[in-house]
């Protein structure tokens, strides 16, 4: 009995409780996570090389190179990964295409979540008539196969970058609003928030300041999987040439151009399918990471 | 029950007739009309255009006109094939995209099913190893990707199977739908394996156990019964999936359904065609959502009919 006291007292002198914030323990946990830490450098590097990579070509994407007209994999040369039948430089066209579907991803699912959460903070913040007008209207909308809806505002929106980006996001933020109203019918009632109301704050500036915020870690974690499925959406639509239209191109629209030329030459659908699915598994670990340590119901 | 499916199903009128109205207005406010396209045309002859499809019409009688043809399963004209209406071309392409469709719904469910059976019970085994890869590649890789990878393993190296192509054979039948049935099976054999997982640890596997009924018994009547309720909650979902990814393996392997008529459709500008495959994929997926929902109703005593 003693020896058991003996045992467990001096590690308690020694280390003193450390105060850590729910946020700075959930990203220790997710730090832990070797695959999603790794998935988060790769992901880092994928991004680095699409938006930096560009610069070290002495040519751009569109410009073709007669004298190699589809040239071979050929690591040490001008063009590395080999040119397509226009004499464009393989890799250059994957790098700049890689900008459009990481620049639409991240954005737009930016965007999403940021219309999401003020719908859905408003409604869950306000609650009764307007809470219950404005979730029907997410439900109604959520039956709705989300694909043809976002290709339908398409038609509208017109297939410019900009185009494609609206309607992707316009039907996208229907599940942080679900995510974002959960939290503020819990948050309602809370004593910070009845504390502002009395100190003078308008309902705006308690939805905004109190509620938005406080509904963010939760929205944060889902966020990751938007990005994903704004990336998939958007090359979807390339794919199906009903997105970015040439000569912009992403790796949607290059894999399109690589499904039709496989008998020709295959490198030109899986260079950018590669880039394409390494992206989407790191966006997928990460995923699964951040949900592991930041989901409460999940530990 | 019975009162639980007939308000299921009026649950689901706002949302197919959300889903008429919101593609009817997008359609109307899209720019560039049918007519606009490709060779100017004489004020006489644009009015009569106009007259004959109705577009000088008030917009709410031309939406009452094209909410009563599809009453009627009449989706109004296609704008592009002038001698076919939609309802015509849809009848023509849609039993091809229900065969794509039910077969690969089919093999997804018996796959999936079976894989995760099998992942659960022999926790980290070959199968439940290379079944897990197989999962994380069809929920991380797009059919898009995937299709053509096997159009170049299969059709090109190994010449089992044509590339592309629909000429009623089986052959041709098998790549289209294996690609299409590849995400759902990822889902399905994840969550059968983790439902079953759950399943055999419960107090009444271990009753049935204890009582001494065979192992393949517990496994097959007891554990499974409870283990497929969410696996029924996704055939929503999973047809909603299958919906979608028809569309992109009918333009990988050429397969003449009405997911190719919709993408020719959107890129034509051809509004009535789109509205029509929109709406009747859609209205799809609420069915669907409406039959899971049922069933679930009916399976689960715990899913209450309030």
């Amino acid at each position: 009995m003693s020896d058991l006291a003996a045992g467990t007292a001096p590690p308690l002198e020694a280390a003193p409780v450390v105060g850590l914030s729910p946020f700075k323990a959930s990203w220790r946990r997710f730090s832990r996570n070797k695959l999603a830490v790794g998935s988060m450098v790769i992901l880092a590097l994928i991004g680095i090389a699409c938006y930096g990579g560009p610069w070290l070509f002495p040519f751009g994407p569109e410009d073709a190179d007669f004298d190699n007209i589809s040239a071979p994999v050929k690591l040490f040369s001008l063009h590395p990964f080999g040119t397509d039948e226009f004499g464009r430089d393989l890799l250059l066209r994957v790098l700049d295409g890689g900008q459009v579907s990481l620049g639409v991803g991240f954005v737009g699912a930016f965007a999403a979540v940021i219309i999401g959460v003020i719908y859905g903070a408003t409604a869950g913040y306000v609650g009764g008539r307007l809470d219950n007008v404005l979730m029907r209207t997410v439900d109604v909308l959520y039956g709705i196969p989300y694909f043809f809806l976002v290709v339908l505002i398409n038609l509208v929106v017109g297939r410019t970058t900009a185009g494609l980006f609206v309607s992707i996001v316009v039907v996208l933020w229907l599940t942080p609003a679900v995510i974002a109203r959960g939290q503020a019918v819990s948050l309602r009632h809370r004593e910070f928030v009845d504390a502002a109301r009395a100190g003078g704050m308008t309902e705006w500036q308690i939805i905004l300041q109190h509620i938005v915020p406080n509904s963010l870690n939760v929205v944060i974690v889902y966020s990751s999987l938007l990005v994903l499925e704004v990336i998939i959406t958007e090359s979807f639509l390339s794919f199906l040439g009903l997105g970015i239209q040439p000569p912009a191109s992403s790796w949607g629209s290059l894999i399109d151009t690589g499904a039709r030329a496989i008998e020709n030459d295959p490198r030109l659908l899986l260079l950018p399918g590669s880039f394409l699915a390494a992206t989407l598994f790191c966006l997928n670990f990460i995923a699964d990471g951040l949900r592991d340590a930041f989901d409460p119901n999940e530990r | 029950m019975f009162s639980f499916a007939i308000r299921r199903i009026i649950g689901a009128i706002p949302t197919l007739f959300a889903l008429i109205t919101l593609s009817f207005f997008i359609m109307r406010v899209a720019p560039g009309g049918p007519f606009s396209g490709n060779r100017k045309l004489t004020e006489a002859v644009l009015a009569n255009l106009n007259r004959a499809y109705h577009l000088d019409e008030p917009i709410w009688m031309q939406f009452g006109r094209y909410l009563w043809g599809l009453a009627r399963f009449d989706f109004g004209p296609s704008m592009k094939y002038r001698d076919y209406s939609v309802t015509e071309l849809i009848v023509q392409g849609f039993p091809v995209s229900v065969e794509v469709g039910f077969w690969a719904m089919l093999v997804a469910t018996i796959l999936g099913i079976t894989l995760g059976i099998v992942g659960a019970l022999r926790r980290n085994g070959v199968i439940d190893l290379s079944a897990g890869i197989i999962a994380m590649v069809g929920i991380a890789v797009p059919t898009f990707v995937i299709g053509p990878l096997l159009q170049i393993l299969f059709g090109l190296e190994l010449k089992w199977f044509p590339i592309a192509g629909w000429d009623g054979s089986i052959n041709a039948k098998i790549l289209p739908i294996f690609v299409l049935a590849l995400p759902n099976i990822a889902y399905i054999s994840r969550l059968t394996r983790g439902s079953m997982i759950e399943a055999l640890r419960t107090n009444y596997v271990r009753t049935a156990r204890a009582k001494g009924i065979g192992a393949m018994r517990v496994i097959w009547k007891h554990a499974l019964t409870g283990a497929m309720l969410p696996v029924i909650a996704y055939l929503g979902p999973a047809t909603a999936i299958t919906v979608t990814g028809s569309v992109v393996v009918e333009q990988i392997f050429g397969i003449p359904g009405i997911g190719r008529y919709f993408v020719e459709g959107a890129s034509n500008r051809d509004y009535p065609l789109v509205m029509g495959v929109t709406i009747l994929y859609g209205g799809i997926v609420i069915l669907a959502n409406i039959v899971t929902d049922v069933v679930r109703g009916l399976l689960d005593p715990k899913v209450s009919y309030e």
